[in-house]
């Protein structure tokens, strides 16, 4: 292992004192009212970290719950509408929106060498649109909550007493905060790159939330009209999707899942690309197999809308769909093991530091090549019918989600919090919380995959006595990942004080986010960028090297 | 399309990087200021027009739902649809169509009215498109009258008292689409109106000329999107094979 020294001549730049786009403008206004792409990043950054706690102290709550066969705390109702919730603040208002806007937001104007993204006022709009779509899911909770699981699968949501009308219209909100986010990303990447920054000089964190972007403008609009027409079914009983009026519930999986399944790649595609950058920094390696990874990206963005079948093996569609949409699931996994395997490849034989990042995206790659290769198991039609509504579907969604996409969303805060905030955590904190996030993480999910293969269906408030050691295992591990996150907001928080400043390079990267003062100035850069290496050319640091 | 001419160039240097280019207007119009973001206006202008085309991707996908859940019940239930077809008057059906592409001829005159920078055409044929917006939703006011007047109303409230869907199964399957679809279309009508006039009082101040008429052009996609989404439901609700 080699130490990478700064190049001195970059850190000569940076001026002490120079006005940032922290402390550029001060009081409300200037926050509420901000046009400024990374401020807005952190608003966005703050709302789904907020999202993600309320939404991780519920599942806390279901695994207590679950530590008796008979329950622990809820009466069954009432568990309904907990996971319900723990699901709906988990997918809508945290893994969405959380990297692309938080991290994309911040990072990925800075890395096209551009002073905003394309469309500042709309990407406040965006921000606003998520707030609403909260306080609308707010309210829904506070007139009765909502009992059908995120998926509000007809004819279950059109006729439970719950606030389906509200959450449903929050969700709508929601997903259009996705869509301008997405369209506001697309052309801000075609439009605002740096001379010289051509497409295959673009970071893979661009590919891979370029890639998204397209998923959400187009997959997000179907869900936007099947909630309406959810809604209208609620509130004059439309009939489309209700059996008792001639109309088809299975046709509401099939919009929901048209956007849901392109939906799990908006949140997995762009922690894809975190990784990417992770990996490449840390290890001081361009990322092998540059242009595979890229068009991976693409790849897995348009078959991504081939698949959504797959979620409704047992309800009820022809075999020839049926195989068909099996093939293509087996086939979407040729494009997530391409990265896979260039990852590994882009480890091997690099200068490898250790850090806080570095050690996430590791638990990234474990992780994620079980929970991919799971999936495959899952895309099997026989296999299928065995694990389907069970909780090695839970084990699985989770590794993918929570394991993958949340571990490579907390890789890239760590990984870009000098360059937000100008600071520094405690490094060995940070470790610390790592490592028992990853303890915890296999120990809450490893469980639900055996007792899902041996027949434990999901979403159940009560369990047999049989499966009480894998169900107080998995509730254990939850609370150790618990811990491991309350550590990681402790340490974060107190990082804010500034006992530690960050360099303007912190650790080594050469995409243009580092080629900035930390914290940015308010346009991003001291001097307009121009490109004129290739990607991840990392001799530009260490010229002896 | 047009492009809008050359933005006078960075002659102000460094300064004009922070301030935003000045597009040059002729005498009578408001100087336009590319956003600071922007190093032309070309850029700018191209970065809108790309946003407007995403938008107005998603509203086809939008409607897209739409379609695809009234062929899949078309299937389902053809007699209903096409029973339920012939209780719609085609008659004003095909005029609101005459209406609304009148109304996009109206539309793209102001657009280029505002390429050539003459304020008062552009005014006028904005005013003739928002009336003619106007006079699709008055049509479609007596036409809705007209269903309800038959208890031909949303699925909750259908009563069908002339007994017209009586032979078919699922009647009010059809008239849910209809309701639900023209509906729908109906507020972007009214969307597109608002947009217009918010244009019209930018244009009374001076604000669009050939060097920049980008919100002209982009309402414009739009109202021709909305025109083009009646385009099909005119044919598959009213005069259904």
């Amino acid at each position: 292992m080699t130490t990478y020294v700064p190049v001195a001549e970059t850190e000569a730049r940076q001026e002490p004192g120079a006005p940032h786009y922290l402390n550029v403008t001060h009081g409300f206004r200037s926050w509420a009212l901000t046009l400024d792409h990374k401020r807005i990043g952190l608003m966005y950054l703050i709302g789904t970290v907020a999202s993600f706690l309320i939404g991780g102290l519920l599942a806390l709550l279901i695994r207590v719950h679950l530590w008796k066969p008979e329950g622990a705390i809820f009466d069954p109702e009432l568990y309904n509408q907990v996971f319900t919730l723990h699901g709906v603040f988990m997918v809508f208002f945290f893994i969405i929106p959380a990297i692309p806007a938080a991290l994309g937001n911040f990072v990925l104007p800075m890395m096209l060498g551009a002073k905003d993204v394309a469309l500042p006022r709309l990407n406040l709009a965006s921000f606003y649109l998520w707030l609403c779509g909260l306080v609308l899911a707010t309210i829904a909770i506070i007139f009765g909550g909502v009992d059908t699981g995120w998926t509000f699968y007809t004819p279950y949501s059109i006729q439970t007493p719950t606030a389906v009308i509200w959450m449903g219209l929050g969700i709508f909100m929601v997903g259009f905060s996705s869509i301008f986010t997405g369209l506001n990303f697309v052309v801000t990447t075609h439009k605002l790159r740096a001379p010289g920054l051509t497409w295959f000089r673009m970071p893979l964190f661009i590919w891979a939330v370029y890639s998204t972007s397209l998923l959400q403008i187009l997959a997000t609009p179907v869900l936007g009209i099947t909630l309406l027409l959810l809604v209208f079914e609620r509130v004059y009983g439309i009939g489309i999707f209700d059996p008792k009026m001639g109309g088809d519930p299975v046709l509401f999986q099939h919009f929901f899942w048209f956007y849901s399944h392109p939906a799990v790649y908006i949140m997995i595609l762009p922690a894809m690309g975190v990784i990417s950058e992770v990996i490449s920094v840390h290890c001081r390696k361009p990322v092998f197999g540059y242009r595979m990874v890229a068009f991976s990206s693409l790849a897995i963005a348009v078959i991504s809308f081939l698949v959504w079948g797959h979620h409704m093996f047992t309800s009820g569609q022809s075999e020839w769909a049926m195989m068909a949409f099996s093939f293509l699931t087996f086939f979407v996994g040729i494009p997530s093991a391409i990265k896979e395997f260039n990852w590994v490849a882009t480890v091997w034989q690099g200068s490898v530091a250790l850090t806080t990042p570095m050690l996430y995206a590791l638990v990234f790659l474990i992780i994620f090549a079980i929970g991919g290769l799971t999936g495959i198991f899952l895309a099997t039609l026989s296999v299928n019918i065995h694990l389907h509504m069970t909780y090695y579907v839970v084990a699985h969604f989770h590794y993918v989600m929570m394991g993958s996409t949340a571990i490579a969303f907390f890789a890239g805060v760590h990984h870009w919090w000098p360059k937000m905030f100008g600071v520094m955590y405690s490094e060995a904190w940070a470790k610390l919380s790592c490592l028992l996030i990853f303890v915890g993480f296999n120990l809450t999910f490893l469980p639900q995959f055996i007792m899902g293969s041996q027949g434990q269906i999901r979403r159940y408030a009560t369990y047999l006595e049989r499966w009480t050691p894998y169900h107080q295992a998995s509730t254990v591990g939850a609370v150790i990942l618990g811990v491991g996150f309350a550590i990681m907001v402790a340490y974060l928080l107190h990082s804010l004080l500034g006992v530690r400043k960050a360099r303007r390079n912190e650790w080594g990267g050469v995409t243009l986010e580092w080629d900035s003062p930390s914290p940015p100035p308010l346009e991003n850069f001291e001097r307009p960028p121009v490109v004129t290496r290739e990607v991840y050319d990392y001799s530009v640091l260490n010229p002896k090297s | 399309m047009h492009t809008p001419q050359e933005a006078g160039g960075h002659g102000a240097g460094h300064d004009a990087h922070h301030h935003g280019v000045v597009v040059p207007a002729p005498p009578g119009f408001v100087p336009h200021v590319v956003a600071h973001h922007f190093d032309t206006a070309e850029a700018e202008f191209s970065a809108d027009k790309l946003a407007m085309w995403l938008f107005l991707a998603t509203e086809v996908l939008l409607f897209g739902g739409l379609f695809a859940a009234y062929f899949y019940y078309h299937g389902v239930y053809p007699e209903t649809f096409k029973v339920g077809g012939h209780q719609l008057n085609w008659r004003l059906g095909a005029l609101n169509t005459l209406i609304l592409l009148f109304s996009s001829y109206t539309m793209a005159m102001g657009v280029r009215a505002a390429q050539l920078s003459q304020k008062a055409l552009m005014q006028k044929m904005l005013g003739i498109t928002v009336l003619c917006g106007l006079g699709f939703l008055v049509v479609k006011y007596f036409e809705y009258a007209a269903k309800v007047s038959h208890g031909l109303v949303p699925a909750r409230w259908f009563s069908d008292h002339d007994h017209v869907m009586a032979g078919v199964e699922n009647g009010h399957l059809f008239f849910n689409f209809y309701w639900t679809m023209t509906a729908i279309h109906g507020l972007h009508v009214l969307i597109g109106m608002l947009l217009i006039l918010w244009v019209m009082k930018g244009g009374a101040k001076g604000r669009f000329y050939g060097g920049y008429y980008l919100p002209v052009d982009l309402v414009g996609l739009y109202w021709h999107l909305v025109d083009l989404i009646w385009i099909f439901l005119f044919p598959l609700l009213y005069l259904v094979p």
